[in-house]
C-alpha cells in the first residue's frame, strides 16, 4: 500500500440512510466543514480498517452524476476528483435501499460505467425484510463482478464485513491522485436518451433478479401518508406539530434556563465578594459573566427547536410537510422545496440558507435565500423573551393561553407574512422568471434514530457554543471597553450626575445615531444595543445587559433584573417599535457572510441588507406611532 | 381522454397522470417532453419516470386545490405538480 490514507466515498441517491451509515461507520471521529469554493457541507469522518484506517467521506445524495443542484455537482467533481482541496476517492461504496434497488441500482449502474473500484452496499436491509423482500445479494455479485454487502446502519450489522470488503479491494488497487481522464463529452455520452434506457433496463432486470420473492406490504407507511397528506388531514397535522415545537421551546426550556441563570448568577456573585475592586472584576462581571452569560441562557431553546426540525428530518415527515405546503408557497411564486429551508431557519437561518441548495431551480434558491432571515431564528429569541417578559403581562386571555405567549407568536406570525410579502414582490421583480415545478421522492417512514439526532444536537450545540465564544464574547468585550472608557472624573464636581455610559466613547457614539432612530421611538441605549449586535442579535441583550450593569455599579447591590430595569426606563410603545424592529433587522454578520459565498458576490448580501433594513425601520416606525396613538407612549 | 395512434395495439385508451383515478395501477405510455423544463426532465428521468415505468396515483392535492399530487413510480412515493403530471401519458398495465 502507499502512503497515503486511503479515501472512500459513500455515494448514493438521498434517503437510502447513507448518514446513519456513516454515523456508525465512523462513530465519534467525524468533522464537517465545507468544501473551498462551495457551501456543500463536506463530511469527513476516520473509518477503522483493521490496524489502520481510511479516510471516509459522505457524499451529497445525488440521484445521478447528469447533476441539477449544486449537491449533486459538488458529488460529480469529487467523483471525477475535479473538486480542489479532495483527493479522488479510491473506493465508491455505493449506498443502495435494498427495499428499492429498481430505482437505486440505475445511479450505482452509472457509476460503474467510470470503471471505479467500487462496492455497493444494500442498507436497511431489515426494512426491506419488512417489507416483504427477500433478497440474494449473491446474484448481483455474480452480475455486476462486484462485492456486495448488506448493511443495518441501526443495529450495526454488515460493518466489519464492509471494512473487510475495502481492505481486500485496497489491496488489489493502484491509488492515484490524479483526476479521473473522462471528459464533458464523454461524460454526457453516459446520458444519452440509449444508454440511460439501457441503464433503467439493467437495474430493472437485476432488481427482479435480486429479489427472491416479493409480497408488496408498507402497509403502515401508506396508512400513515393516508393522513398526513389528507387533503384536510395534513393541514391539520402540520400546523399541530408546529404549534407543539414552538410550545415545547417555551415549556420545556424553563428548568434548564433557570439552572444556567442560576449558574451564572452564583459566579457572578462568587467572584463580585472574591474579588477587589478594579478593571479585572468589572471585566470579568460586567462583559464576560453578564454579557455572554446573557446569552448561553438561550442554548436549551435552540437545542429543543433543532431537536424537533433533526426528528421531522429523520422521520421522512419533512418531505411530508413540502407537500402540504406546496399549493401554498406555490401562490407567492415559491414551492414545496423552499419549505424546508424555510423550517430550518426558524432555528437559524444559517443552516437553512445552506439547505437551499437542494433546490434546482436558481430563482427559487435565490428568493429563498432572500426571504429566509425573516423566518424567526432563535437568535431572536433571547431579544423576544426578555422584552415580552419585561413589558406584557403574563395574563391568563382564557383557556390556559397567556398573553405572552400570544405576543410571541404575534412576532413569529409578523415574520412569515412579511416573508411571504416579500417573496411575492421578488418573484415579480429582481428574481422574475417561470414558476418552478415541485418534484421530490417522499421516503418511507422511518424510527428515527435517537443517536443520528444526538450527533446533530451536539454538532449544533457546538456551532451555538463556538458563536458565542468568539462572535458574541468579542462584540461584547469590545463594547464593555467602549463603554467603560473614558472614566467620569469622580473628583471633578463639574461632572456630578453625569453617567458613566453617557461620558464612554461607546455612549458619544449611540447619541450621534440616536437622531436617527429617534423618530421610531429608539432611545440612546437601544441606539448603543443595535450597533454590536450587527455581530449577533443576541448581542442586543448582552449589550443591554452590559450597559446597565456599568450604570448600576456605583449604586448599592443592584438586585433588580435587566427586565426591571427596563421597564422602568422605556415606554410600552418603545419596547413594541424594538420588537418590531427585530421581526425584520438583518443583524447577524454570520447570515450575511453565508449569502454572499451562497450567492457568489456581494450583490445579494447588499440588496437583503437593504431592504430588510428598510423594512425594520418602516415597522418600527408604524408601531410606535401606532402605539403612541393609542396612548401608550 | 384520447387515442393513442402510436401504439402498436389499436385502441389503447390512455390517460393523463394527473387525471388517473387513486389506487389504479397504470404504465407510462409517452412522455411529452416539450412540455417540461430540462432540469425538471433530468430531475423526472432520474427519479426513474420513464416510458414503460408502472405508475400509480396515490394522493392527490391539498385543502380545495388538486395539486400536487403523489405518485407511486416502482418502490418510490413521489410528490409532482399536477401540471408536471399532465405531460405523462399513463395506459392500462396489462401484467395487471
Amino acid at each position: 500500500m502507499v502512503d497515503v490514507t486511503p479515501v472512500i466515498a459513500l455515494v448514493g441517491n438521498p434517503n437510502v440512510g447513507k448518514s446513519a451509515l456513516f454515523n456508525v461507520l465512523t462513530g465519534a471521529r467525524q468533522k464537517i466543514g465545507n468544501y473551498p469554493g462551495v457551501t456543500v457541507e463536506r463530511k469527513v469522518g476516520r473509518l477503522p480498517l483493521g490496524d489502520t484506517y481510511a479516510e471516509l467521506l459522505d457524499l451529497p445524495g445525488a440521484y445521478s452524476l447528469d447533476s441539477t443542484s449544486l449537491d449533486e455537482q459538488v458529488t460529480r467533481d469529487i467523483i471525477l476528483g475535479r473538486q480542489t482541496g479532495q483527493r479522488r476517492p479510491d473506493i465508491l461504496a455505493v449506498v443502495a435501499d435494498a427495499s428499492n434497488l429498481e430505482s437505486h441500482l440505475r445511479f450505482a449502474l452509472e457509476l460503474k460505467a467510470l470503471n471505479l473500484p467500487m462496492i455497493l452496499i444494500l442498507n436497511m436491509s431489515d426494512l426491506a425484510a419488512r417489507d416483504g423482500l427477500e433478497l440474494s445479494p449473491q446474484y448481483l455479485i455474480d452480475q455486476l463482478d462486484i462485492p456486495v454487502i448488506e448493511t443495518v446502519a441501526v443495529r450495526r450489522r454488515g460493518l466489519d464485513e464492509f471494512s473487510a470488503a475495502c481492505q481486500s479491494l485496497l489491496a488489489k488497487i493502484d491509488m492515484s491522485e490524479e483526476a479521473l481522464a473522462i471528459d464533458d463529452q464523454q461524460l454526457d455520452s453516459l446520458f444519452s436518451e440509449d444508454i440511460r434506457a439501457s441503464f433503467a433496463k439493467h437495474s430493472k432486470s437485476l432488481a427482479k433478479g435480486t429479489v427472491v420473492s416479493e409480497t408488496l406490504t408498507r402497509e403502515w407507511s401508506r396508512a400513515l401518508d393516508n393522513v398526513l397528506l389528507h387533503p384536510m388531514g395534513g393541514i391539520l397535522v402540520l400546523l399541530a406539530i408546529m404549534f407543539l415545537m414552538f410550545q415545547a421551546v417555551y415549556a420545556w426550556s424553563g428548568p434548564p434556563m433557570d439552572l444556567i441563570e442560576a449558574g451564572f448568577e452564583a459566579v457572578g456573585g462568587y467572584v463580585d465578594g472574591a474579588m477587589a475592586d478594579g478593571f479585572i472584576k468589572s471585566f470579568l462581571v460586567n462583559a464576560i459573566i453578564a454579557g455572554v452569560g446573557s446569552v448561553l441562557v438561550f442554548l436549551p431553546q435552540i437545542l429543543i427547536l433543532f431537536f424537533f426540525i433533526l426528528l421531522l428530518e429523520s422521520t421522512g415527515y419533512m418531505t411530508r410537510a413540502a407537500f402540504v405546503m406546496d399549493r401554498l408557497m406555490g401562490m407567492v411564486g415559491l414551492s414545496g422545496h423552499s419549505f424546508i429551508p424555510l423550517l430550518s431557519s426558524f432555528a437559524c437561518a444559517i443552516p437553512g440558507i445552506m439547505a437551499t441548495r437542494s433546490i434546482s431551480d436558481q430563482k427559487d434558491r435565490l428568493t429563498t435565500i432572500l426571504i429566509a432571515p425573516l423566518m424567526t431564528c432563535s437568535a431572536r429569541l433571547p431579544v423576544y423573551t426578555m422584552i415580552i417578559g419585561a413589558f406584557i403581562p403574563a395574563h391568563d386571555v382564557g383557556g390556559g393561553v397567556g398573553l405572552q405567549g400570544l405576543v410571541l407568536l404575534g412576532l413569529y406570525i409578523a415574520g412569515i407574512l412579511g416573508a411571504m410579502i416579500a417573496a411575492l414582490l421578488l418573484r415579480r421583480s429582481v428574481t422574475k422568471g417561470a414558476s418552478s415545478g415541485f418534484l421530490m421522492e417522499m421516503p418511507r417512514y422511518q424510527w428515527p434514530r435517537l443517536r443520528d439526532i444526538l450527533i446533530g444536537l451536539w454538532q449544533r450545540a457546538w456551532v451555538f457554543l463556538r458563536r458565542a465564544g468568539t462572535i458574541i464574547f468579542a462584540a461584547t468585550v469590545v463594547l464593555w471597553l467602549l463603554l467603560t472608557y473614558p472614566k467620569v472624573p469622580i473628583d471633578d464636581p463639574a461632572y456630578e450626575g453625569v453617567s458613566q455610559v453617557d461620558y464612554s466613547i461607546a455612549g458619544r457614539i449611540a447619541g450621534t445615531i440616536e437622531p436617527v432612530v429617534a423618530p421610531i421611538g429608539f432611545n440612546r441605549d437601544i441606539a448603543l444595543a443595535l450597533i454590536p449586535a450587527m455581530a449577533a442579535r443576541e448581542v442586543a441583550v448582552a449589550a443591554l445587559a452590559t450597559a446597565y450593569a456599568i450604570d448600576g455599579e456605583d449604586e448599592d447591590k443592584v438586585s433588580a433584573t435587566l427586565g426591571q430595569k427596563l421597564s422602568g426606563q422605556w415606554s410600552l410603545a418603545t419596547a413594541l417599535a424594538f420588537l418590531a424592529w427585530f421581526v425584520f433587522a438583518p443583524q447577524c454578520i454570520s447570515t450575511i457572510a453565508v449569502t454572499r459565498r451562497e450567492t457568489n458576490g456581494w450583490k445579494w448580501p447588499i440588496f437583503m441588507l437593504s431592504y430588510l433594513f428598510a423594512l425594520a425601520y418602516v415597522a418600527a416606525g408604524v408601531t410606535y406611532w401606532s402605539a403612541v396613538a393609542f396612548g401608550l407612549g | 381522454m384520447k387515442v393513442d395512434v402510436n401504439a402498436n395495439r389499436l385502441q389503447i385508451v390512455t390517460m393523463q397522470l394527473d387525471s388517473l383515478p387513486l389506487k389504479q395501477k397504470m404504465r407510462i405510455a409517452s412522455i411529452d417532453w416539450s412540455q417540461i423544463s430540462e432540469t425538471e426532465g433530468k430531475r423526472l428521468r432520474a427519479l426513474g419516470i420513464e416510458i414503460g415505468a408502472s405508475v400509480e396515483a396515490l394522493h392527490r392535492g391539498i385543502l380545495f386545490w388538486r395539486d400536487p399530487i403523489a405518485v407511486r413510480v416502482g418502490r418510490m412515493s413521489i410528490a409532482m405538480r399536477s401540471k408536471t403530471a399532465a405531460a405523462i401519458i399513463c395506459e392500462a398495465n396489462d401484467n395487471g
